[in-house]
This record gives structure tokens, sequence and C-alpha cells, in this order.
């Protein structure tokens, strides 16, 4: 009996002691997961206060002609006719018909296209220097004095780079006037060309191979080994595919010639870009609606055959609905995959400088992308600033997009 | 498919003949040679695994969903093999309803798990009546009438399966298979169950598997025992009326399956 105590508290010793090893051995996972989610936030901020930092801050603007100079009153409070009548006297006389053939005559413009061309054509500002948003709000003294020592011409402002004038106006030459208005458009027009081609397609076949060809033949799973190896064939390639296709063999469809549009010369058009993309994310998407399907109980559609449903009753009833959340939640990852590639437009031939906006499926485009990534190309420093507004807009419209997926999702699922 | 007009001495609802299945290679049936006689429960009983499932789900070709399923031999309904090559399974399936062991209400409204079959299957009277009808001749009309709209996995577990049986009314079956609807549930729930098979009894044909042999004993009129060859097939042993099975077994398995000897 005595035996039989002692041992057990030995035993109860040994135990406790392992059981403390496990517990120890539970907290260093722990901790390193906590680390790890630790590091990935650090990354996104990193990002995040990297382009913020030059998307906002203190800039030094020199003016070529002091706004206060062209009139008695403060350029704000002139009317239509006052600016009209500024812009006749200090501009010369070709300058000014050129505008008018292009936009009509300055009588019948609007405040904001006169106050526009104002600035553009006579006071013409120039960002001489632009300093970081960390420098602007920590050393703003700093700033100063080095705009007072370095450009004493120059005047000291807040600008933020992202604002509803660079949403508004074209592509430019200029930094201090280029906005991203022709590439907010294109992108929009690629991602909705892309989608509505993408979207049945993909769906269509995950139906296909999920619901019809289970268990069949070779074909079949030759077929869905070689969607497994599309999706990760790097997106150049299927650039290089529509250049292939799209632009060049099916040129005359894709410029719009063969259906009497005026557009583009050349299949460089955005639908050449749509269906490429399209492509692009076929893959993800059949995938994506596959592990969707797949999902769906084998008990609901047992139900429905048993009800006397043909498969495409029970398919399009109960199948469908059930694994829509799922198919939206593949949607959502191919279109953020969508929007953010530029590979595949440089092949197929996206403009880099563009100011008309797109007019349909054959017009030449640009996106968003494709106008970051000219810009940071470029040698003088402001383009980097437009370069990071614009970066913004690409994440802001990427989450809105998100976030509009995610509401659809979920009313879907909501609905019992 | 023409429906005949019964002949007087033709009690049979269903019946299979030389019924043999396969899966892939494996023989999951043999030689089973099964009579329904109408407006009667008939209950299978036996071992796991000894094809009673199979065999029910072959009288609506459910198994042609199963790969590599075969059939072979004849179910005669209405003096017509339906494993025919000119017999749509989809219409088999209407005028043979399934109640599965598991409920499994469509993700959808009350209302809707009712109409659903019968609007496809191009029901063109008035939807309400048929859905209290057949929710209150599966007993289920009082306890949801005031909850049409709401979610049918909102219900209990006896009510969903109710509401599956009432799903499978609604189409107007003539057969309804059911394949232990009530193993999923607690006693009192399986008595309303078996009650209102009693009840459907007088319009509907039941063939109801199950493991539960008091549950054979109460509710069935004839009871069908299968069990296990050495090769692993099922082989029905015996059939008859569930007074002499369960009272006079003929066959000696028979007997021992149902004193608990063997199980």
């Amino acid at each position: 009996m005595k035996d039989f105590i002692s041992s057990a508290t030995q035993d109860d010793q040994s135990f406790e002691k392992f059981l403390r090893r496990r517990h120890k051995i539970a907290k260093v996972w722990q901790a390193v997961f906590y680390a790890s989610t630790l590091i990935a936030i650090v990354f996104l901020a990193t990002l995040l206060v990297n382009i913020s930092n030059r998307a906002f801050g203190y800039v030094a603007v020199e003016n070529r002609v002091d706004p206060d100079t062209l009139a008695a009153r403060p350029l704000d409070d002139l009317t239509e006719e006052e600016l009209a009548a500024v812009i006749r006297e200090r501009l010369r006389p070709n300058r000014v018909r050129t505008i008018e053939r292009d936009s009509g005559a300055l009588e019948q413009q609007t405040w904001d296209q006169l106050y526009a061309i104002v600035i553009e054509e006579i006071v013409q500002p120039k960002v001489v220097k632009s300093y970081p948003l960390l420098e602007s709000i920590f050393f703003p003294e700093r700033v100063r004095l080095d705009v007072a020592e370095n450009y004493p011409k120059a005047e000291l402002e807040f600008r933020s780079w992202l604002n509803a004038r660079f949403l508004r106006v074209p592509m430019s030459s200029r930094p201090e006037l280029a906005g991203v208005r022709t590439a907010v458009l294109g992108s929009i027009y690629l991602i909705l060309i892309t989608i509505s081609i993408a979207f049945p397609l993909g769906v269509g076949a995950a139906i296909y191979l999920e619901e019809y060809a289970i268990g069949e033949n070779r074909i079949n799973r030759i077929i869905q080994t070689n969607i497994d190896n599309l999706a990760g064939v790097p997106s150049i390639i299927y650039g290089i595919l529509g250049l292939a296709v799209f632009v060049r063999t099916l040129g005359t469809f894709t410029s719009g010639a063969y259906f009497g549009i005026e557009g583009a010369s050349t299949g460089r058009t955005l639908i050449s870009a749509g269906l490429t993309m399209a492509l692009l994310i076929l893959p993800i998407l059949i995938i994506n609606a596959q592990e969707a399907i797949r999902a769906v109980p084998n008990s609901i559609r047992q139900a429905a055959y048993g009800l006397g449903a043909t498969k495409w009753q029970t398919v399009w009833y109960h199948v469908l609905p059930y694994a829509m959340p799922g198919i939206l939640t593949g949607t959502i990852l191919a279109i953020s995959r969508a929007i953010g590639e530029t590979a595949p437009l440089i092949v197929v031939g996206a403009s880099t400088f563009i100011v008309s906006d797109p007019t349909g499926p054959f017009s030449n485009f640009t996106a968003l992308p494709i106008q970051i990534y000219n810009w940071t190309t470029r040698p003088q420093d402001a383009f980097r600033n437009i370069a990071a507004a614009a970066i913004l807009v690409l994440l802001i419209s990427l989450l809105s997009l998100n976030a509009i997926a995610i509401l659809l999702r979920n009313r879907f699922s909501k609905r019992i | 498919m023409d429906v005949q007009p019964m002949n007087e001495n033709n009690h049979y609802a269903i019946e299979a003949r030389n019924l043999n299945i396969y899966y892939g290679n494996f023989q999951a049936v043999r030689d089973v040679n099964l009579t329904i006689q109408r407006n009667k429960i008939t209950a299978i009983i036996g071992p796991s695994g000894c094809g009673k499932s199979t065999v029910l789900r072959a009288f609506n070709r459910m198994n042609d969903f199963i790969l590599n399923s075969r059939v072979e031999g004849e179910i005669l309904y209405h003096d017509k093999n339906i494993y025919d090559p000119d017999v749509d399974a989809v219409q088999i399936r209407r005028m043979i309803g399934m109640v599965f062991q598991k409920p499994n209400p469509f993700p959808k409204s009350i209302y809707e798990n009712v109409a659903w079959g019968a609007r496809i299957n191009g029901y063109r009277g008035n939807m309400d009546e048929l859905v209290e009808e057949t929710l209150r001749s599966a007993a289920l009309w009082d306890e949801v009438k005031d909850d049409l709209k709401k979610s049918a996995l909102a219900l209990s577990g006896g009510q969903q399966q109710r509401l599956c049986i009432a799903r499978a009314l609604a189409v107007k079956p003539e057969i309804i298979l059911m394949d232990e609807p009530c193993s999923a549930l607690d006693p009192i729930a399986t008595l309303k169950i078996e009650d209102l098979m009693r009840e459907l009894s007088h319009n509907y044909t039941i063939i109801i598997v199950t493991h539960n042999m008091q549950q054979a004993a109460r509710a069935s009129d004839f009871t069908a025992f299968f069990t296990m060859a050495e090769d692993r097939a099922g082989i029905m042993v015996e059939f008859g009326s569930t007074n002499q099975i369960f009272t006079r077994p003929r066959d000696q398995r028979t007997e021992d399956y149902i004193t608990g000897r063997f199980g």
C-alpha cells in the first residue's frame, strides 16, 4: 500500500514536470504566432507610411507670374468676364485662339475652366522642392529655413498630392498639372470587361468540372491539371499571348474596324486588354468556384434529385446559391489580382501617355498601374509625389472593390 | 411513361426481380426478389452493410449518382422496368419520393422548402393551399403556420425531418422511400414520425429502412430481413408480414438477429 502511494506521488511529480514543459512549449508557439502577426502589421504600416510620406507634405512653389499682380482683387473673387479679360490680356492671341479652338470661346466656359486656364497658362506654378510628410510634420522649422535659404522666390504650402483635382484631370507632362482621370477610367473599364468575360466563363467551367464531369475519362483529368498549372503561369506570358492573339491576329475585331467603329487604328484597345486579363484570372476563378461548389453538401443535391429535379434545376436553384458566397470570395481575389497587374498591359500595349477618356471597348487606354510605373521612371522629383498619390488611389479603389464584394457576399449568405 | 390502370389482382406497388447491384467489381446486393404491397408500410431490416439502403435507393434510381454502380435485374413499377432505357429517372423520382437519414431541408424558408418541388414539376394550382395541405398531412402545420417565412434550418431535428416528409409529399408521389429517417432523432420525435407514417400509409406506399427493430415491429406491416453472404454481398433472407417475422421467423438467421444474438 505504501509502495503504491509513493510510486503514485512519484508519477505525479514527473507528470507535473511534463505538464509544465507542455505549457512552456505552448507559450513559445503562441509568441511565435504573435510575432509573425506583428511583423506583418509592421511591414504593412511601413508601406503605408512610405507612400503617404510622398503623397503629402510641404512643397515650395515658384510662380512664373504672381497671381496677385494679375488683377486688382484676389483671383478667387474675380468673375468669369474678368478672368476671360485677364487671359486675353496676358496670353498671346495665337495661344488664345488655340485654346478657343480646343474647348470653345472663353466667354462660354465655366468659372472652373477659366480659372484652370489662368493657373496653367499664366501663373504656371512650379514645384521646385517637395518635402516628405514626416519632415513636414516633425521639422517644419527646418523646412521653412531650407526654403528661405535655397528658394527665396518660392512660397511654402502644404499640399496633398491626392486631391479632387488629381482625380478629375487627365495626364500631363507637368507633374503639378497631371491627374489620374484617364487611368482610373481605364482601370474601371478594364475590370468591368474582365469580370463580365471571366465570371460567366469561370463559373460555367467550374460547374461543368464539378457537376457534370465527375470521375469521367482522362480528358477531364487533363483539363483539371492544366487549369491548376495555368494559375501559376507568370502574367507576362498571358500578355504575350494577348498580344499575339487579340492584338495581332484578331486586330480587325479588337480595333473595332470590323464593326465600323472609328476608334483605335490597332488592336491595342481596352477589349484586347480585358480579354487578356480575363484569361489571366480565369484559372484562379475556376479553382475558387470549384472549391466553393465542392463544399456544397451532397445531401442538398440528393434532396433536390429526390423530388424529381433535373440536374440543371438542382444546380441552378440549390448548388449555385449555396456556393455563391464562396464563388464571390474567389472573384474578389481574382479582381484584386487583375486590378494591380502591369506586365500584361504593357505587352498588350496600354498607352503611357493619353489624355482622352476611353469611350468604349475599342478605344486606346491606360490603367493605374501603368500610370504609376510610368511616373516612377521619370527623372523629376515631383513625379514621384504623384506616383505615390496614384498608388493611394489604386489602394483605395482596391479596398472599396473588396468592400463591395464582401457586402455582396454577406447579403448572399444571409439570405437564409 | 404511361401509367396503366391497375389490374385487380395486382396489389403490388413496386417489385424487385432478380435484383443484383454492383459497385465496380464489388457485388453489393445479390438476387433480391421483393414485392412491395400498395398502401402498406414495408420495413427493411438487417445488420450494417447488408445492402438495405442500396436496395432502397435502387427503387428510385438514386444509385445513378454513385460512380460505377450497376444494376442488373428488374424493378417493376406499373408493370414497367424502371431501368429500361426509355424510362426517365427524373419522372421515377417524382413518383417515388425519398426521405433521407439526416434531415436535409434546403437552406431556404419553410414555405419554399415545400413549394419548390411542386413548382419545378410544373404545379399550376394554388401554392399556398398546397403548402398548407402538405404541411397538415405531415403533422407540421400547427407548429409552423406562423413562421412559414422562417428558415427551415431554425426548426428542430424532428420538425426538419417532418418538413422533409412534407416536401416529398408536395410533389404527390405514390411511394415514399425512407432511409433510416429517425436515426438522428430523439424517441419523442421518432414516435411522431411513426404516427405520421401510419397516417400516410392510407394514401401512400412506404418503404422504410431501419436499424431499430422495435421501430420495424411497431410501425410496419411487412418486414424484409437482409444479411450479408460470405462474399459480403447483401442478400434477402426472409420476407413476410411483420407479425410473422417477429414471432415465427422461418430462418435461423432472422431469429438470431431479431433476438439480438447477432447484430
